[in-house]
């Protein structure tokens, strides 16, 4: 009985790193550059490829791949928002109409990236072995590649956090989330910020592709999915907020283990419910003030 | 019987008492003023009289009906038209339109399309904005917006009229319109409650003033008692003014 | 909607134009059956899609993903009950149903704002999608169902059917006191209240009639598939295609979404036949392409162009 509550809470904060890992680059999205990016997901798919191309053509160590697929995937993103977003940003008459037209031109870019990763990848799932071996934890046996992905996502948050803590950027970001205006009139260039942050945020996509792509068999419609439960764990722990990802991804998972342990079929059916119940009840998340 | 009536209205913001226990009673075709420091929670009154915000205890009576707990719109379609302290015109409608609304939903909802719009072309002309009328709202200037918002407000037919801060930002030409305005609407029966910071506008205008420091009632009275009320210089000039005078 | 309106000559003109077309549209079966009656039954399934969602969502500026999950209960209604009632009367439970469905969500969910209302209806649109498809595998055993065949002219019929009605609808709301107010609804929501409107009543009756129409399209277009799942019925882009349409045809006028919805349907028909593994590329173009440079849409754009032109006639003479 203890063993296997012990292995559902474990596994349950293997996938809520990975949860909250995808969660921090929407939630900064949303937060800070106001783009709710609906094809986040797609930047997950995108780091996954990348990663999974880098590991069977080259042989490339995943985790080593990563810091070649960060900057591919921040690239992607920065110009996205150097062109698109910002020209949307200075035409638009009110932050609202703003968020609204973003998110529908996400919904485009969604199309265009799923589309052009079939054009190149095909359909059909692919996938590689790597560190996939069986560690023992309390009696409890996990893959060594779910264990490094956790340690992984962990530090990569905590990295980001106290970069946005204490390095001038990060403050620059922080102050733009508050008050764009008056960060910009406080001397920070509000339009490069907010490319970094939409860039910064692709990079978190990229990353958790990345881990991903070492724990699961990838597809390239898999985004759509990944977007989704971003979204239900930004919601659950609140908007721009890194600690509440954390929180919000860790009890996705946790949820998400528990039900697949019961009835594996509703797995996606509890998620859809709490993702709507949660907006309805508590829009706002619930470390949200 | 007053028009309006309030007992023991109460409203916290988190831990923070925004109206704190306030009694306040207007008369018929009165015009009643409402003053105090910025953060004093005049407009939360008027929002808890319109219903924008509820109440946590107390009892405001319209023609002594208790109207606590209902909806923005039911107060509205009583007789209690309202403007904003941020004006809050329909940006991208036509002037016209933005009053023909009032009249479509207001106290004599069965007006025909044509008739409203008839109405509505009069009451521009009452707040003199017929020149105007074909405008997008959001092109008007300041003291415009605030014009129309007040024709819309007339347009719901109203007894009683909440202004909040008509005179903020005008100029001084623009002020004498609004004073000239405020007093055609008087004319009219209709009782206004009016929040200003434009002293010598509230003064000249009302008959009666209450005035709110942190939430609390701590003054009411005739404009002359007020200027005189030395509560009343105290909270506004500061201690040592007071002292030294 | 005043009468006298309608009885000045332009106005005519334009009616008896609408009734023409109208007649040739109804009597085209008549003149051979076959791939036209098809494809604008397709047409008109996105058309009406696109008009329903104009109507709540171009006035209000609430962006509704819902339209799938109306669409879907529609052709469920049709594949549960299709066999054992009369056509028209499953037609109409099917809208039915969907206003039902609209009224609840409507008023669990009207106080959202902004994509948070985009994104819950979207929720929704999943959640019921899931749940259907967990019913049927856990309780029915199957995961689809097969519906009653109709023939491709009574599909065409109902269709149209639905079709004028719905603009009957939409341009009685737009020019009614409703319309107004949902105007003034989108544009500053505190005001409207104030100002009289019972603004949650409006909006939700208008999303519940808008849903309606999309509802009472999916029975009929059920049909035409046979056979159905939930993965069908609650297809996503049904909700996405209605809100690229209008986007592209523009919402400033009502025909704007009609002819946007007709050209769009026409493009992908030929896309899906010629270029199947492009037309999602080609769709995310014109999306962006659409919300870049045609704030008003294609309509908005002959419209200035066409200014343009006669002011420039208007100085060369």
């Amino acid at each position: 009985m203890i063993v296997e509550l012990l292995d559902i809470i474990i596994a349950g904060l293997l996938l809520g790193g990975i949860y909250a890992l995808i969660a921090v680059g929407l939630s900064l999205q949303y937060g800070v550059a106001r783009v709710f990016n609906i094809s986040h997901g797609e930047f997950i798919m995108l780091g996954a490829f990348a990663t999974w191309i880098l590991y069977a053509t080259a042989n490339i160590n995943p985790l080593i791949s990563l810091i070649i697929c960060g900057p591919f995937v921040f690239l992607i993103g920065f110009f996205l928002h150097k062109t698109l977003f910002r020209s949307l940003l200075s035409s638009s008459p009110s932050m609202d109409i703003f968020e609204s037209k973003s998110m529908l031109a996400c919904f485009g870019l969604l199309f265009i990236i799923q589309n052009l990763a079939m054009l190149i990848w095909g359909t059909d799932f692919k996938g590689y072995s790597y560190l996939n071996v069986g560690v023992n934890i309390g009696g409890a046996v996990f893959a060594a590649n779910r264990l490094v992905t956790l340690l992984y996502a962990v530090v990569i948050g905590t990295a980001f956090y106290l970069f946005l803590a204490f390095t001038r950027l990060g403050k620059a970001i922080r102050a733009a989330a508050q008050d764009p205006r008056t960060a910009g009139l406080m001397g920070v260039d509000i339009n490069q910020v907010l490319a970094l942050c939409f860039g910064f945020g692709a990079v978190m996509a990229g990353f958790a592709g990345a881990l991903i792509s070492m724990c699961y068999p990838i597809q390239t419609t898999m985004g759509l999915e990944y977007t989704v439960i971003a979204i239900i764990v930004v919601t659950l722990g609140g908007l721009g907020s890194i600690v509440g990802s954390f929180v919000g991804g860790f009890l996705l998972g946790l949820i998400g283990i528990i039900v697949s342990y019961i009835e594996p079929s509703l797995y996606m059916v509890v998620f859809y419910f709490i993702f709507s119940l949660l907006l309805l009840v508590r829009p706002k998340g619930i470390l949200g003030k | 019987m007053p028009i309006l009536e309030g007992k023991g209205v109460t409203k916290y913001f988190g831990g923070l008492a925004a109206v704190s226990n306030v009694d306040f009673s207007v008369e018929q075709k009165e015009a009643f003023g409402l003053i105090g420091p910025n953060g004093a929670g005049k407009t939360t009154l008027f929002n808890l009289i319109s219903a924008a915000l509820t109440t946590k205890s107390g009892i405001i009576k319209f023609k002594g009906e208790n109207i606590t707990g209902l909806k923005p719109y039911k107060i509205c379609r009583m007789g209690i038209a309202r403007t904003f302290q941020t004006v809050k015109v329909f940006p991208d409608l036509p002037a016209l339109s933005n009053v023909t609304l009032g009249f479509h939903f207001g106290m004599s909802p069965g007006l025909s399309s044509k008739d409203a719009v008839r109405e509505a072309t009069e009451l521009l002309e009452f707040v003199g904005l017929s020149a105007l009328k074909a405008t997008p709202a959001k092109d008007l200037t300041l003291a415009n917006q605030k014009r129309l918002e007040v024709a819309r407000a007339l347009a719901t037919d109203p007894e009683l009229l909440l202004l909040d801060e008509m005179m903020a930002g005008l100029n001084p030409t623009e002020l004498a319109q609004a004073m000239e305005l405020i007093a055609r609407i008087r004319d009219k029966g209709i009782t206004i409650i009016m929040i200003e910071h434009v002293m010598k506008a509230i003064m000249n205008v009302c008959e009666r003033i209450m005035v709110l420091h942190h939430g609390q009632k701590i003054a009411e009275g005739t404009p002359q008692e007020i200027a005189t009320s030395e509560e009343v210089i105290k909270v506004y000039l500061g201690d040592k003014a007071h002292a030294r005078s | 909607m005043d009468i006298a309106m309608l009885k000045t000559p332009k106005n005519l003109i334009t009616g008896a134009i609408l009734l023409v077309i109208l007649v040739l549209l109804a009597t085209l079966p008549l003149y051979g059956p076959g791939y036209p009656v098809i494809l604008l039954s397709s047409i008109l399934m996105y058309v009406i899609l696109t008009v329903g969602w104009v109507i709540f969502s171009a006035p209000t500026g609430y962006i509704s993903l819902a339209p799938a999950a109306f669409f879907g209960f529609g052709i469920y209604t049709s594949a549960i009950i299709g066999k054992a009632i009369p056509f028209a009367v499953v037609v109409a439970i099917g809208g039915a149903a969907s206003f039902c469905l609209a009224l609840i969500v409507g008023a669990l969910t009207l106080r959202l704002r902004g994509i948070y209302f985009a994104v819950f209806t979207f929720g929704l649109l999943m959640l019921i999608a899931n749940s259907f498809n967990y019913y049927e595998i856990h309780f029915t055993g199957t995961r689809g169902r097969f519906v009653m065949v109709k023939g491709y002219d009574t599909i065409y019929l109902f269709m149209l059917g639905i079709f004028v009605l719905l603009m009957i609808t939409a341009t009685i709301i737009k020019h009614s006191k409703y319309g107004l107010a949902l105007m003034s609804i989108g544009q500053e929501e505190e005001a409207a209240e104030h100002t009289g409107v019972n603004v949650v009543m409006v909006k939700v009756i208008v999303f519940a009639v808008s849903a309606f129409f999309m509802g009472a399209a999916g029975s009929v277009m059920a049909t035409k598939w046979t056979y159905i799942d939930s993965g069908i019925a609650f297809y996503m882009l049904y909700s996405f295609m209605p809100v690229l349409m209008a986007i592209f045809g523009g919402m400033g006028q009502l025909y704007g979404p009609v002819i946007g919805a007709a050209i769009f349907t026409y493009v992908e028909e030929l896309l899906i036949t010629r270029f199947p593994e492009v037309y999602m590329l080609i769709f995310g173009i014109i999306l962006v392409i659409s919300i870049l440079y045609l704030p008003d849409g294609l309509v908005g754009l002959i419209q200035a162009s066409w200014k343009r032109f006669s002011v420039r006639k208007h100085a060369d003479t």
